[in-house]
């Protein structure tokens, strides 16, 4: 996966890395099991303070996107249900109802945004819920 | 961890003229601290004093434990000042420089770590240091700071002159030297987005006071943009925790701060001002927020009044360049 900065963001530079990691994830364009440059192969590519990209490294593996092998390196974890289902229930209605008031104040209707998500959903790499198997 | 640097109301004056106010600057072993600031703001003098160059008229400044008005010769050999345009002499060959600098240095020298970056620009070593380009001076003058394995490393706006290309791959240099572990490093710069790159912690000087102290992605994701309308000329702004800069564009007063919270929204308010708004803003932005001062507006407009107060303040800024 090629990592990109953008000078113009607002988000700080391992916030950068830690949501490319998330959305190349997501997308499937980062493979479970698949390895990630070391902290300072990164940090040479991107010219980036090692530090930095420790930080991002470190968050990835809280949330269980990464895994990290001392001495082999850093790999996409296997996705696993970490939250308890009400948890991360909760946290995608903040997230939809923020994306949703932003898209009203944008003029759009209900139709046109339905018709976006489904549009946009393709792009994404789905696996069946776990949700229903788990708590 | 301790204290590389550690300033302590650290002051300069020159004549009258306060340049370095009131400083106190901490460094971390082992943190790369990027000091921001425009060209007069005081990064030079708070540097040159912290090597022992300049005098401080009021407060201290210690380094590696140690008075920097008294350094030691052993202390003053472990650390590494790269000057501001990477003066070396121009008559030498790239060879020659080594052997002179060399000399200084008879127990700790690591040509290995010399030679790598020789080897990675590719310079030549039987070239005249003054057929070199700009950034490939900077290199040999990294290279020949960071021969002596210096704990503390002190570079004083190591990109000013470089272009876009060689001020990236002095950054990779940079980064080769930042990836040793163990190793202090200060620099100046006028350039926000190398700070953020380079810097773990980052420091911003405005007209000798250091108005921004605090972790480099902290400052990103809390510098705000604040924009005060008033149906007039606005008032003097009379200062907050966090501020950065403060400029009158017309009948705005527009605000840059870090941290912005309760105690800063109080203050604006007692001002009352028509409307407020805060904005985010990127790195850029901040930048340009940052850079450009309380100048008069370009074209003035209609409603901007009378701009005597703002010219004023760009005479004082003026008196304040070095």
């Amino acid at each position: 996966m090629e990592f990109r900065l953008e000078a113009s963001s607002r988000l700080p530079i391992y916030r950068q890395i830690v949501q490319q990691v998330r959305q190349g994830a997501a997308r499937g364009q980062l493979k479970p099991g698949e390895q990630l440059p070391s902290v300072r192969e990164l940090s040479r590519i991107l010219v980036v303070n090692p530090n930095t990209i420790a930080r991002a490294y470190v968050e990835l593996e809280r949330e269980g996107i990464l895994n990290n092998q001392p001495g082999r390196g850093v790999f996409v974890a296997e996705p696993r249900a970490q939250l308890a289902k009400e948890v991360r229930r909760r946290r995608l209605i903040e997230l939809v109802d923020k994306f949703l008031t932003e898209a009203v104040h944008l003029g759009f209707s209900e139709a046109e945004v339905q018709r976006l998500v489904a549009a946009r959903s393709e792009q994404f790499q789905w696996e069946p819920s776990r949700l229903e198997t788990r708590s | 961890m301790s204290d590389v640097i550690a300033t302590e109301r650290l002051t300069k004056y020159y004549g009258t003229r306060c340049v370095v106010n009131g400083l106190n600057l901490r460094v971390q072993s082992g943190g790369v601290y990027g000091l921001l600031g425009r060209n007069g703001a005081g990064k030079s003098t708070t540097i040159r004093m912290l090597l022992g160059m300049a005098h401080p008229t009021y407060g201290r400044a210690e380094i590696l434990g140690h008075d920097v008005t008294r350094l030691p010769p052993e202390v003053r050999g472990r650390i590494a000042y790269l000057a501001e345009g990477h003066p070396l002499f121009g008559w030498m060959t790239v060879g020659q420089a080594i052997r002179f600098i060399r000399a200084f240095h008879p127990q700790h020298w690591n040509q290995n770590l010399l030679d790598q970056v020789l080897e990675h620009f590719e310079l030549p070593l039987g070239k005249k240091i003054r057929r070199l380009s700009n950034g490939q001076r900077a290199h040999v003058a990294l290279a020949l700071a960071i021969a002596p394995d210096p704990d503390l490393l002190i570079l004083d706006d190591p990109t000013i002159g470089l272009d876009t290309v060689a001020r990236r791959e002095f950054l990779v240099s940079l980064i080769h030297v930042i990836q040793r572990e163990g190793r202090t490093i200060l620099f100046s710069s006028h350039i926000l987005s190398d700070v953020e790159r380079m810097a773990d912690r980052i420091g911003i000087l405005v007209d000798g006071v250091l108005r921004v102290d605090c972790p480099t992605d902290h400052f990103k994701e809390t510098v705000r943009k604040v924009v005060l309308q008033f149906g007039g000329t606005p008032p003097a702004f009379p200062g907050c925790e966090g501020l950065v800069n403060a400029a009158v564009d017309g009948r705005r007063l527009e605000l840059l701060i870090v941290d912005f919270g309760l105690a800063q929204q109080e203050i604006i308010e007692s001002l009352s001002p028509l409307s407020w708004d805060v904005l985010d803003l990127n790195l850029e932005d901040a930048f340009i927020e940052y850079t450009r001062g309380s100048r008069p507006p370009l074209f003035a407009t209609a409603d901007s009044g009378p701009p005597n107060g703002v010219t004023a303040s760009r005479e004082e800024g003026r008196r304040h360049e070095e």
